[in-house]
């Protein structure tokens, strides 16, 4: 099962960096976000995540790392979520902006010849 | 010594009074340069008893104790002679310049760049610190530079000065690399210290290294060959700058540094050959070229580099009757050859050319300046009852004296007595030229003698080469006595060796040396003139003269020509391949540790330990739709829905590991994203075209596969390993001290609210960064708008307006239970702007606007405003920034509710978020009037 | 407030303040400006001059606090390190939040001369951009130090894009680049970060000192690779090759007061690599790849600067090169290095946002161009140019300047290393090169161009007033360089005294709440 994440993680890495290095704004667009999932769940693996163990306490269970999930990589990635969220919408105005100004939505602002 | 600060002082003090000075005012410049140049050489007299009497004055104070730097000033005789020539010949060139400047010219800027560099070169002789004297040695490169291109019209005036000031600059910078390895070797760059430790230097095994590196400084500032090129080059300057700069002052530095360092780094033999041979080889260049210029600065030019070619030779002998020889030479020298440019500069001043080939004849026009010029000009030849012919008789003893091996032994007064006759030529070749050989051809202007105020200060000059010459013993003896012990031991006490100052030595070697020179210089110039009329030569035979200067322009433009292709080939333009190295690079930071040699990195064997049917299809659905989005990337619709089913995955991915609150965040965020691009892509391409590239996108995919590898291996390697974690600290506290019992969130709001904080204020940044671009911005005026279809289907309609209450409902309770459950306050804010949003696809912008109002940017501020406050208010308790207080009401239904600091701290999370969400979305719906619904 | 209550509060919250303050402002700010009247609006310049300046202040006192050698440690949430975020105030942070204020008041002097009206939101995205760059010169902890780098990113993009009409075309092209780039820089840095939280389980920089050394064998090499991971992450802030590819275009693209203030951001940069590797992993984990590729990055920065063909892509070069002699400095690692390093790093630091802000204005006068080629100038040269020798010595590193101190005390440190001759022959070299550029460039801008009367039509007082101010504090830096010097030596003795800064934070020990109401919750049995 770890080896399923471990696999995605992986692949999700190769398709961002992938997309990343195309010509379009878009694409690496795209790519920025395959690649931030890849590196959420890599955070989130830092943890050694484990099935039905819920950082959220019950009455009458020890609160340890033996019951639970490690609580602070959840919090990193809750965070790293957000940040790459922002980060995407922005560029993807300055991508759109670019376009209409330069008439290209390549990377380097001018279609290559 | 405070009186020495004032001598170094004055020139700056006086270049910042000129600054005052209108252009226009040139009498008032003047006077102010006359007045500062006068008090500075009337405090080096005032100096005279002290310094005769064999004391070494002081003056210093700390400046960069780390360097070793202090301001320290140190007058003993041989910095002494300097300080008159430059202060003297100073006042002689102001007077001289005050009638020499056209009213064109700006005089109050050429005075103040003279009044800088004459700073710079007294703080040259007057340093007590190696580096203070590199210090200064660049601002004479500096100054000079301003002072070259002063005409900076000229094209020649613009070139001579940078070429000036790369060789020089150059120069300096080794200067200083070689004062600061001797004051690592010596222990100190202060002057007393290092000329007192000659022995300890000479026996350093980085002695060689430290001596080349500080004569590449005195050869490149004495115009020595090869680098001697750039002195005449400098002649483009206004001749008063070239009699100051180039006869006495800037190009004595190098030799000054000689004597200065004479007894730190001199008696050596790396010393003897390399100075002697350079000095040689500049001695015969200079004269020999001289001889062929037909621009009279031109011959003044080359017979100064000559004469410093001379000088160095004389220190290169290494023989203490030499070093005397020398320094003497420096003093005649400059008189002479000062006196010389002066006239050469009212020759050209009044004849408006300084072409040889056509200023002939002169002497019944300008009398007094041709008798003077004639004078200076036998000086300079080293005619019997003038200065230069005693120095130059020393020359000739010391070369014969010298006990040199194998060929130096008969080179040395070959060489010397062949470079006496080019002197005597080219002498020659000045006064026959100029002043007689028929009648001027066709000059700008009619010639005639020139103001008195310009004549008299090429009178003085000339005086004292009559007076020295006459009468040495009585007029330089004295000056010539301090300053030669002065550079021979560097510390008063010592003795000079024995040497008479007289006219007659008897019949010896070195008059009869004397009689051939004279003799054969006659020849030779007549010789010349009659079988290969000098006039019309036009390139100068030898490379010797123009070779230096040819490399150095292959140079300069090869290297600018090289520099730019360069930075062509690396700086593309292109961000692929910058993305690349990057990607190159991380690779390679990755791999490295695994090369080098240490403990090996265990690995858990792979078990494929099974996994519920559901998780294995959602992620193969996951993988599946990954793989689909690389491959239909150019299918932007298509490739938008693939990354949507992947983020699920990924959330479905949070749910199995037991993160719910990542799951709730990743689905929402996941719909803002898609959102987002879908109405983005309303105003691009719908389609990625095929690049030409050929080959890149196999590199791109090999980069991205072992990136993938390379992060999946690091997954593995972190998975098999048992984890370190500090975080049974959150689990223990999170209940009794941080009063909520989802840990997830109360690290969020409270163990490491200031990360939250700053993730806000990104959160609300990108926002306004979005607005800031997007707001007044309307595609329609550059692109083609798609066909304006406002579609808003009814069903989406009424359920959004059904939905969105219940959402406001369900985002305040996801507020306020986040502490214990699941929420808090992105989610609870994502809740409400998706829906906000949700509303306004479905009913398009013009119904929104009115109803939700379009400016969330307040609701930012206002959310970060909170925060920032919650986190201040804790100071009230004297407790640190964002420390959270409770108390801990309990409200039915909804359970525990954390009312405190923390959830007003939640509450500014929820403002921006919400804020935020709104202004991204709107800034790119409202680009669309109508509906903000991709096509 | 009067001066005990100012002390207590300095000696108590003071590490964080230097955060605290640009964000309230930048809030306050961005509500002023987004409101619709305008009275409101018309507060928008004081208060952010005010925040400014206060910041300054506030920036100089802390830095008297923290000269006295002590590191101040600060529980942010008064949770104990490495658990909760800690901030630590040595005189490293103190002189980068110092020299921050010193260079934000420049640009903003100058930025208030018209710039800022071009554009929404310029003063809030100003504060926030010091909000993160002070965050990132105080935080003892790294995902922090993560988050405050994309604060100061996200400013960074909006104020690059900042301005109308002229250049958006440009200012567009780069920011595609910059953001681009950054955000696959952010993403290294997270992966980074989760290896180091996965083989240590902290984050606390400290505490991460701490740890290291004590690691099971097996995961030292994971811990090397994060280590080269985050080096990697601030070379591409540091401006390192072949990472610094970027810089130029952008730069060149930014306005001139952005671009003074981004003079800060390659130093961003600088300050992390000195930190990590002082105090985390060491310098020899970087060594020798650092100081060689700082070399060259220095090397190639000369050659761009001599290939320049206008004004502000000179300018980014000189960034580039200063960048390249400060990791030098870093990567040779020794007290010695270092202190120079610092010393330098004021001097280049001050004298590149002279820089932006005089190509600037030589463009204004030459009516725009700022190409390397004849063009009028207006309203004589006496003054630009005389502003043009003095920043030129002070970049070049040719006396009497500062920029000639710190090099030669680098020389002085460098030489007696086993790369000491390499290093002497690049950085005079170096030198050389820029001195020729710059000598070039100075000769066409104003010896080989006709004047003509005319000055330039937007030239205002501010931006005469930023320039002088930036100018003379470069001079004042030559001048005062002995005090100074002491200080950045001293700052350079306590990096390598890391155990101080080890005790500090995690030896610092939360403050008894005013009333612990949490013990009120636990007698009423709150689990419910």
């Amino acid at each position: 099962m770890l080896l399923l994440l471990t696999l995605s993680i992986g692949t999700l890495t190769a398709g961002g960096v992938w997309l990343l290095l195309r010509a379009r704004s878009f694409d690496a667009i795209l790519g920025l976000t395959l690649l931030s999932y890849a590196v959420n769940l890599f955070l989130f693996a830092t943890g050694r995540p484990r099935v039905d163990a819920e950082p959220i306490l019950t009455p009458g269970v020890a609160a340890t790392l033996a019951n639970t999930t490690d609580p602070l990589p959840q919090a990193l990635v809750l965070t790293a979520i957000v940040i790459a969220f922002a980060m995407t919408a922005l560029l993807l105005a300055i991508a759109l902006r670019a376009r209409a100004e330069t008439g290209s939505d390549h990377v380097d602002s001018k279609e290559p010849q | 010594m405070t009186s020495l600060l004032v001598l170094a002082a004055l020139p700056w003090l006086g270049a910042i009074a000129m600054a005052t000075v209108p252009a226009a005012a040139r009498r008032i410049a003047a006077w102010l340069a006359g007045a500062v140049a006068l008090a500075a050489l009337a405090l080096v007299l005032a100096a005279a008893p002290a310094v005769f009497g064999g004391e070494v004055l002081r003056f210093s104070v700390p400046w960069l104790p780390a360097l070793g730097l202090d301001f320290g000033l140190r007058l003993d005789g041989l910095a002494w002679l300097f300080a008159l020539l430059i202060t003297g010949i100073g006042a002689l060139v102001v007077l001289y310049a005050a009638w020499y400047l056209d009213p064109a010219d700006p005089a109050p800027r050429f005075f103040t760049f003279l009044l800088l560099f004459m700073g710079a070169m007294l703080g040259v002789v007057l340093a007590d610190n190696l580096i203070l004297l590199v210090l200064f040695w660049e601002l004479t490169s500096l100054s000079s530079f301003l002072l070259i291109g002063y005409w900076h019209q000229r094209e020649d005036a613009r070139q001579g000065a940078r070429m000036a000031l790369t060789i020089t600059g150059a120069g300096g910078l080794c200067l200083l690399a070689g004062a600061l390895l001797i004051g690592h070797i010596a222990g100190s760059t202060k002057l007393d210290v290092v000329l007192a430790a000659g022995d300890v230097i000479r026996a350093h095994p980085m002695y060689e290294t430290a001596l080349v590196l500080v004569l590449l400084g005195a050869f490149t500032k004495s115009a020595q060959f090869p680098f001697h090129f750039w002195l005449p080059h400098a002649m483009a300057a206004p001749t008063p700058v070239s009699a100051y700069l180039h006869s006495a002052t800037m190009v004595k530095a190098g030799v000054f540094l000689l004597a200065r360092l004479y007894p730190a780094l001199g008696s050596s033999e790396p010393w003897f050959w390399i100075v002697s041979l350079v000095g040689l080889a500049t001695l015969l260049v200079g004269a020999y070229t001289a001889i062929f210029q037909h621009d009279l600065k031109g011959l003044l030019a080359y017979s100064t580099i000559s004469h410093l070619g001379l000088i160095t030779l004389l220190f290169g002998l290494d023989e203490p009757l030499a070093v005397v020889a020398g320094v003497f030479h420096i003093i005649n020298h400059a008189t002479f050859k000062a006196g010389l440019f002066m006239s050469a500069g009212i020759i050209d001043h009044e004849c408006g050319t300084r072409d040889m080939r056509r200023i002939n004849g002169l002497l019944k026009y300008m009398p007094f300046t041709a008798t003077l010029g004639m004078t200076a000009a036998a000086a300079m030849a080293g005619v019997p009852l003038l200065n230069g012919f005693l120095s130059k008789e020393m020359f000739f003893a010391e070369t014969v004296a010298k006990e040199a091996h194998g060929a130096m032994q008969w080179l040395l007064p070959a060489g010397a007595t062949l470079a006496g006759i080019f002197s005597v030529a080219y002498s020659l070749r000045f006064v026959h030229d100029v002043f007689f050989n028929g009648e001027p051809v066709n000059l700008p202007k009619k010639p005639h003698e020139a103001p008195f105020f310009m004549v008299l200060p090429v009178g003085l000059l000339v005086m004292l080469c009559l007076a020295v010459g006459l009468v040495p013993a009585l007029t330089a003896g004295p000056l010539l006595g301090v300053a030669a012990q002065a550079a021979l031991h560097g510390a008063p006490g010592a003795p000079l060796p024995e040497y008479t100052l007289a006219i007659w030595h008897g019949l010896n070697l070195p008059l009869l040396m004397s009689g051939v020179a004279t003799a054969g210089g006659v020849a030779l110039y007549f010789g010349l003139q009659r079988f290969i009329n000098l006039h019309r030569v036009v390139r100068l035979p030898g490379w010797v003269s123009t070779g230096g200067r040819d490399i150095f322009m292959a140079l300069q433009t090869g290297t600018v020509h090289a520099a730019q292709a360069l930075t062509a080939s690396l700086e593309t333009g292109t961000l692929q391949r910058y993305l690349s190295l990057l990607v190159v690079v991380a690779l390679a930071a990755g791999a490295w540790p695994f090369f080098g040699t240490g403990p090996a990195t265990p690995m858990a064997p792979v078990r494929l330990d099974e996994a519920p049917f559901g998780v294995v299809v959602v992620a193969l659905i996951g993988l599946a739709a990954t793989v689909g989005t690389v491959l239909a990337y150019r299918r932007r619709l298509l490739a938008v829905v693939l990354v949507g089913a992947v983020g699920l995955a990924v959330c479905l991915a949070f749910v199995w590991f037991s993160a719910p609150d990542l799951a709730l965040t990743q689905l929402l965020v996941e719909m803002a994203t898609v959102v987002l691009l879908m109405l983005a892509l309303r105003w691009l391409p719908a389609s990625s075209p095929v690049e030409p590239a050929r080959w890149t996108p196999w590199l791109h995919a090999g980069l991205a596969l072992a990136a993938g590898l390379g992060v999946a291996a690091l997954t593995w390697l972190l998975l098999s390993r048992p984890s370190a974690s500090i975080s049974d600290f959150f689990l223990a506290n999170t209940l009794p001290l941080g009063g909520g019992s989802n840990a997830v969130n109360v690290i969020i709001v409270d163990f490491r609210a200031f990360d939250t904080l700053g993730e806000i204020a990104v959160f609300g940044i990108a926002a306004l960064v979005m607005h800031a671009l997007l707001a007044n911005f309307d595609p329609q005026r550059v692109l083609p708008a798609g066909a304006e279809d406002d579609k808003h289907p009814l069903m989406l309609q009424l359920a959004s307006r059904l939905v969105l209450p219940f959402a406001v409902l369900i985002s305040l309770y996801m507020l306020l239970r986040g502490h214990n459950q699941p929420g808090g306050g992105f989610i609870a804010g994502l809740v409400l702007a998706i829906t906000l949003l949700l509303v306004q696809v479905a009913h398009g912008h013009d119904w929104t606007t009115p109803r939700a109002g379009n400016d969330y940017r307040g609701w930012v501020g206002w959310g970060l405003l909170i925060a920032g406050a919650t986190g201040v208010a804790s100071w009230l308790l004297g407790s640190p920034f964002l420390t959270s207080t409770y108390d801990y009401p309990w409200l039915p239904g909804v359970g525990g509710v954390p009312l405190a600091s923390a959830a007003a701290f939640d509450l500014g999370v929820y403002l921006v978020v919400v804020g935020g969400t709104m202004v991204m979305l709107q800034s790119i719906a409202r680009l669309s009037k109508g509906s903000g619904g991709p096509r | 407030m009067n001066g005990p209550a100012l002390d207590t509060l300095l000696a108590t919250h003071g590490p964080v303040l230097p955060v605290v303050l640009p964000l309230l402002a930048g809030a306050l700010l961005l509500l002023l400006e987004s409101a619709r009247s305008q009275a409101l609006q018309r507060w928008v310049p004081w208060v952010s001059a005010t925040a400014t300046f206060a910041l300054l202040a506030l920036a100089a006192l802390l830095l008297r606090q923290a000269s006295g050698g002590e590191v101040q440690a600060y529980l942010v949430g008064n949770w104990p390190a490495p658990f909760g975020i800690s901030l630590a105030l040595d005189r490293l942070g103190a002189l980068m939040v110092l020299l921050t204020a010193a260079v934000a008041c420049t640009a903003l002097v100058y930025a208030l001369g018209g710039m800022a009206a071009r554009g929404l939101h310029f003063h809030a995205l100003f504060q926030f951009q010091l909000m993160g760059l002070n965050g990132a010169f105080l935080t003892a902890d790294l995902f922090n130090l993560f988050v405050f780098f994309e604060v100061l990113l996200a400013a960074s993009y909006g104020l690059l894009l900042h301005g109308r009409g002229a250049g958006q075309r440009q200012r567009l092209q780069a920011a595609v680049h910059y953001v681009t780039f950054n955000l696959a820089g952010s993403s290294l840095f997270l992966i980074a970060l989760g290896l180091l939280y996965g083989v240590t389980g902290t984050l606390n920089m400290a505490d991460l000192a701490h740890k290291l050394p004590v690691l099971p064998p097996g995961d030292v090499r994971l811990a090397q690779v994060a280590a080269l991971l985050l080096l990697t992450v601030f070379a591409v802030k540091a401006a390192l090759l072949p990472l610094y590819f970027w810089l130029p275009d952008t730069y060149a693209a930014a306005s001139a007061p952005v671009g003074a203030l981004f003079a800060i951001m390659t130093k961003v940069g600088v300050y992390a690599v000195l930190r990590v590797t002082t105090l985390v992993f060491g310098a020899e984990v970087a060594a020798p790849f650092l100081s060689l590729l700082a070399l060259a990055t220095l090397a190639l920065a000369a050659v761009g600067a001599l290939a320049a063909t206008r004004l502000r892509g000179l300018v980014a070069y000189l960034v580039v090169a200063s960048a390249g002699t400060l990791l030098l400095a870093a990567g040779l690692g020794s007290e010695g290095t270092l202190a120079a390093g610092l010393f330098y790093l004021i001097n280049s630091t001050l004298v590149a946002a002279a820089w932006f802000l005089l190509a600037d204005r030589i463009a204004a006068a030459r009516g725009g161009s700022d190409l390397l080629q004849p063009r009028p100038l207006g309203g004589g040269w006496a003054l630009p140019g005389a502003a043009f020798f003095v920043a030129a010595v002070a970049v070049a590193g040719v006396p009497p300047l500062a920029g000639f101190m710190g090099k030669a005390l680098l020389l002085q440190a460098a030489g007696p290393l086993p790369m000491g001759p390499w290093v002497v022959a690049g950085v005079l070299a170096s030198s050389l090169a820029v001195m020729v550029a710059l000598a070039r460039a100075g000769s066409v801008i104003f010896w080989k161009s006709a004047q003509v009367g005319a000055a330039a039509p937007d030239a205002s007082p501010a931006h005469a007033t930023a320039l002088a101010g930036v100018l003379a504090a470069v001079l004042a830096l030559a001048a005062a360089a002995g005090p100074i010097s002491a200080y950045t030596g001293a700052a350079a003795g306590q990096l390598l005294q890391r155990q101080g800064y080890i005790d500090a934070v995690l030896g610092a020990r939360p403050a008894p709440a005013a009333w612990d109401v949490r013990k009120e919750m636990r007698e009423r049995g709150d689990a419910k």
